[in-house]
């Protein structure tokens, strides 16, 4: 799943770099971006915002409102994580989406070890593909002619197609956070809307909606305080 | 042509930031045990955003997005998901729909 997801954002990486470069960024500048933000949609915003003279407050303004949604992902990791308060800050810092998916086990508990897994390998793929796109800096609709525009969006669906695989209640927040986010991406910017849409999953707050993994590990939990 | 020193500055910003928003959650939380209720919410963050996530990246801002080989491709790779294919061969099948309509198509 990591070399996959590797795969995909070397891809994008390296669309990332070329247009970085055709928008005058220089060679070191989306480097850089890519090995301290590892974020490809908060860098396409920064970048988009910044060629649209926006200035620097409007650009870091988009950027940021599209990583928001790292807030309701590190909450979720959280509790899997391990150490002091510093060191989980930092364990928490490998929450990308493709690693925060491929570490889901289900009912809000993570694998911490593939968490880190999945981002150690999609790390210097995604500063590789950027370094290279700034070199090669390819036609910008290679990625599209090839069809792998569809790569991200696919490994987010299969994903929530195992999500939703014998739980009611992910069904029914699944279908609640996309029309949220369906209805809310006319009106706000991208992230905003997938923070609005997290909201979805206050349906968890309903009894019979707890996932049954949930109320085996508060049952596990329970005893283990005990 | 991007002023190099606003560049600098914007990318140290978006890092800083990022940074804070993915410490905050784990820092905060720490080992805390939380109610079942709290970890039900937990429990449904991961599909919640999946959908969302999914929605966002096919619609884009406004929906300006869409795109129909996309759309195509993407239910390709959920058919041949649930023929109990595995992940990476339902992606290769999505991809090549998607590439060869936009061929076919222009």
């Amino acid at each position: 799943m990591g070399t996959g997801l590797a795969a995909a954002g070397f891809v994008l990486a390296v669309t990332f770099g070329a247009f970085a470069r055709t928008e005058g960024w220089g060679v070191l500048a989306p480097i850089v971006c890519s090995l301290v933000v590892f974020s490809g949609s908060a860098q396409f915003a920064l970048a988009t915002a910044l060629a649209g003279g926006g200035g620097v407050p409007t650009a870091v303004a988009a950027a940021a409102l599209i990583n928001g949604r790292f807030l309701p992902m590190g909450v979720a990791v959280a509790k899997d994580l391990r150490g002091g308060r510093i060191r989980r800050a930092l364990e928490g810092q490998a929450v990308v989406d493709g690693s925060w998916v491929a570490a889901h086990l289900g009912g809000g508990r993570f694998d911490r070890y593939k968490l880190f897994g999945a981002t150690v390998v999609q790390w210097p793929a995604w500063v590789a593909g950027t370094a290279l796109g700034v070199v090669v800096a390819p036609p910008e609709n290679l990625v599209e002619s090839l069809g792998l525009d569809l790569v991200f969006p696919a490994f987010f669906l299969l994903l929530l197609l195992d999500e939703l695989r014998g739980s009611r209640a992910a069904r029914g927040a699944a279908a609640l956070g996309a029309c949220l986010a369906a209805a809310l991406v006319v009106w706000v910017p991208v992230g905003l809307a997938l923070l609005g849409a997290s909201a979805a999953a206050l349906l968890g707050l309903r009894k019979g909606l707890i996932p049954r993994d949930t109320r085996r590990d508060t049952k596990r939990d329970t005893k283990e305080a005990s | 042509m991007v002023n190099q020193a606003h560049l600098w500055w914007a990318i140290i910003c978006v890092a800083l930031i990022s940074f804070a928003f993915k410490a905050v959650g784990p820092a905060v939380l720490a080992d805390r045990q939380l109610p079942a209720a709290a970890r039900g919410v937990i429990a449904l963050l991961a599909p919640v955003l999946l959908a969302g996530l999914l929605v966002v990246d096919m619609g884009g801002p406004r929906w300006t997005a869409l795109n129909g080989p996309l759309l195509i491709g993407l239910a390709t790779v959920a058919a041949v998901r649930l023929s109990r294919a595995p992940m990476l061969l339902a992606i290769l099948a999505g991809t090549t729909v998607t590439a060869l309509i936009r061929l076919v198509w222009g």
